[in-house]
């Protein structure tokens, strides 16, 4: 089933700024229509392009096109200091910012073998889990938005995220764009009213989730758009590199704490969460399971920093220059495995830094998973891989 | 007659064009002169209390903006809580996020479809002026290279409240009379 | 897996030696990782041993990326078993002047966007690739980003580039 290509190339600027491009028909056969979804479309996930041919209904063919939200922060890293550099690492996968900085954090040590202290690592895992929640509190919300149960679960998930990002306002002054988490540790000490405030909103979260599950798990409408729709089989979703929530939820078991275990984590008690089905309401039910498992990690690392004394950072100078060599690193960020990978070359800022972002990859079977859909289940199954553009796009 | 008659601005108070010993026919173009001011007001009032913004989020100021449509900072109360999918069923523009220049035939073209009057709001540091990606080989630096810009929001990202409190300046502004098109930019400091 | 068993990175690196020559291993030390170098010629068969050989079996392309050495550029593949559970990290160099490597695409489908995104970034072409086109930059950029001798240039204004303008 081969289509001429036809039509100018979608990731041409020419064409897209030519107005007659999107109106212009073309003899594609009888019954296919080529539809174009994007960059600018209501689903908030960002600027994402779906070049969309149609036989009917039905999809035969996707071609996903990107680089609307490209701002080169690859060539910029390479001009800050890596302590700067932590600041652009946040508007990466801009709704899991902790963990992009921790991941660079990670890179950066493993390099110039820098030693972490105990507390530090101890907040790391906290702000983590914390945030692995808020991020999939925006996953789940978007998700039931895209499927068209319009704001409310949205409302409900984003009280609790506006409540986690009060808690990182206390500990760094940041909402969104923490750059908390730089190499050699947490940035700042935690204010005394942090442990309180944090023990009471984790105390509150568990009654939380049984509200968003109360609200969709075992909504009709929901599952009938969800269940069995866009089935990643478990030997597509290695081969094509996937990781995260909709890895394991093709039942593969597959997570970085795990299996490439770094900070603090060995010492913490947690489950895996993983489906068997492979379909969108497994992978919302993986993500429900995961902001479970992240409430009782918190509380674990609260504990923690609450008996750990001494100070929660290395000292680094902000102009440190650590010896020529190469690091990586492999974390697991809400949406999958986040890495980078460090080049020294013995000078203030990075020779190289490259972010290995889990959104960019996880939307490369993306062709494969949406034939045979319909346009209404294109957007339920972008919805539940859960992408992040900053992250696609870098 | 004044000047400022002439310019179709409200009369001042208190003294009536009967005062001013005009022929029978010009009173009744003056009296009609201000009851066109006075819709221009009504206008406006309508205008500014039910901005429709087009969603527009492009980086992570889109979820700051998200953050303020919702129940805590709660944009429905300015009347902007109506966020349409499509630029022909809105007037404003809240850029947010980073214009890169892949991007920026759309963002033209959708300024295009929207009817007038309308708005835009440049929102965060990237959109105002390139913010952090001053640097960059693909970054436009500041979206109104592209489109006129009512408001600016300073920010990276803005508090949900900065972006109320810009949609509020905006809201000023449409009260003053400001046209839609960047002739004065009004920017809106946050606690950022 | 029943039957894990994973190797450290110069067992795996005597395994691949035993059936090509020219390559050469870098032992992990302090700010270096441990990998294999292999030459472009061999990539393919060995990336095909990678994911083939029993003892072996990568069959997870966890990150495909780019460095610009200046006389060369590296294209670095961290692979992942997910039956054995080791790690390898495998390099290949390539001049500047006439940047090719053969595509791993056929081997692993995921290999196919971060290929794609090493040709948009520094120009390396894969040959066999399905569709060697730019990702994330538009099809006329001119250039390529990443190279040490694509300046940072200053910024300019979108309507000289873009040939956009907009009437006030």
């Amino acid at each position: 089933m081969s289509i001429e290509r036809v039509l100018p190339s979608p990731n041409s600027l020419e064409a897209a700024a030519d107005p007659s491009f999107e109106t212009s028909t073309v003899a594609l056969g009888a019954d296919r229509i080529v539809v174009n979804l994007g960059p600018q479309h209501p689903s908030t996930h960002g600027v994402f392009r779906l070049v969309l041919t149609l036989e009917g209904e039905t999809i035969v063919d996707a071609e996903s096109v990107m680089g609307y939200l490209h701002r080169g922060t690859e060539k910029i890293m390479e001009e800050g200091t890596y302590i700067q550099n932590v600041t652009l690492t946040d508007r990466l996968d801009y709704l899991a910012g902790m963990s992009n900085n921790w991941a660079y954090s990670l890179a950066v040590e493993n390099m110039a073998g820098i030693k972490v202290p105990e507390r530090g690592e101890y907040i790391r895992v906290l702000f983590a889990e914390l945030m692995r929640y808020a991020s999939h509190c925006v996953a789940i919300g978007t998700f039931g938005a895209d499927v068209g149960t319009f704001f409310t679960p949205l409302l409900y998930t984003f009280r609790e995220r506006e409540a986690i990002m009060d808690l990182f306002e206390l500990a760094c002054g940041a909402r969104m764009t923490f750059t908390f988490i730089r190499p050699g540790g947490a940035a700042l000490e935690l204010p005394e009213e942090f442990y309180p405030a944090c023990q009471r909103l984790l105390d509150d979260l568990p009654r939380k989730v049984d509200e968003y599950e109360e609200l969709l798990t075992n909504n009709e409408i929901f599952v009938n758009r969800t269940k069995n729709v866009g089935v990643l089989p478990p030997e597509d979703g290695i081969a094509y590199a996937i990781s995260g929530p909709v890895l394991r939820a093709s039942g593969v078991n597959y997570d970085v704490r795990r299996a490439h275990p770094y900070g603090a984590y060995p010492e913490f008690d947690f489950d895996v969460v993983t489906r068997p089905e492979g379909d969108a309401y497994a992978r919302y039910l993986v993500r429900i399971g995961e902001m479970r498992q992240s409430i009782g990690l918190a509380k674990q690392a609260l504990e923690k920093v609450m008996k750990t004394k001494g100070a929660s950072s290395a000292k680094l100078s902000p102009f440190f220059r650590p010896d020529p060599g190469e690091g990586f690193s492999r974390i697991e960020s809400p949406r999958g495995e986040l890495g980078f990978y460090v080049v020294s070359d013995g000078s203030i800022a990075p020779y190289r830094a490259h972010c290995r972002p889990p959104s960019f990859i996880n939307i490369g079977p993306l062709a494969k998973m949406l034939t045979g859909w319909k346009v209404a289940d294109v957007i339920v199954i972008l919805g539940s891989i859960d992408i992040v553009l900053g992250e696609v796009d870098r | 007659m004044s000047v400022s008659l002439r310019l179709g601005l409200p009369a001042p108070e208190g003294k009536l064009p009967e005062d001013w010993g005009l022929l029978p026919d010009e009173q009744a173009r003056v009296h009609g002169k201000i009851a066109l001011a006075k819709l221009n007001e009504a206008f406006a009032w309508a205008r500014k209390s039910s901005l429709w913004p087009v969603t527009f989020g492009l980086a992570c100021c889109a979820i700051e903006m998200m953050a303020a449509g919702i129940a805590r900072y709660d944009m429905a109360r300015f009347g902007a809580e109506v966020f349409r999918a499509s630029p022909r069923q809105a007037d404003l523009m809240i850029v947010a996020g980073t214009v890169t220049k892949k991007m920026a035939p759309a963002i033209k073209r959708i300024y295009d479809q929207m009817p007038e009057p309308k708005y835009v709001i440049a929102m965060g540091g990237c959109a105002s002026a390139g913010g952090p990606y001053i640097n960059s080989y693909s970054v436009v630096m500041g979206v109104d290279q592209i489109v006129p810009v009512d408001v600016y929001i300073p920010g990276c990202p803005p508090r949900p409240d900065g972006l109320i409190h810009g949609l509020m300046r905006l809201q000023d502004k449409i009260t003053r009379g400001g046209k839609a098109v960047g002739s004065e930019a009004v920017s809106a400091v946050t606690a950022t | 897996m029943t039957d894990a068993s994973p190797l450290s990175a110069e067992q795996i690196h005597e395994r691949l030696a035993g059936r090509f020559r020219n390559l050469s291993f870098v032992p992990a030390r302090a700010g270096v990782i441990a990998s294999t170098i292999v030459p472009a010629d061999q990539l393919v068969a060995l990336c095909q041993m990678l994911r083939d050989d029993q003892a072996l079996r990568f069959d997870y392309p966890a990150d495909i990326l780019g460095v610009d050495y200046l006389d060369y550029f590296e294209v670095v593949y961290q692979l992942r078993s997910f039956t054995h559970g080791h790690d390898v990290t495998i390099k290949c160099r390539t001049d500047r002047e006439d940047a090719v490597l053969p595509s791993v695409t056929s081997i692993w489908p995921g290999a196919d966007f971060q290929e794609r995104e090493v040709f948009d970034m520094y120009g390396v072409t894969f040959t066999g690739h399905p569709n060697m086109t730019r990702i994330l930059l538009w099809d006329e950029f001119e250039g390529y980003p990443l190279r040490k001798d694509f300046g940072i240039p200053a910024p300019m204004p979108a309507e000289l580039e873009l040939g956009v303008s907009y009437e006030h």
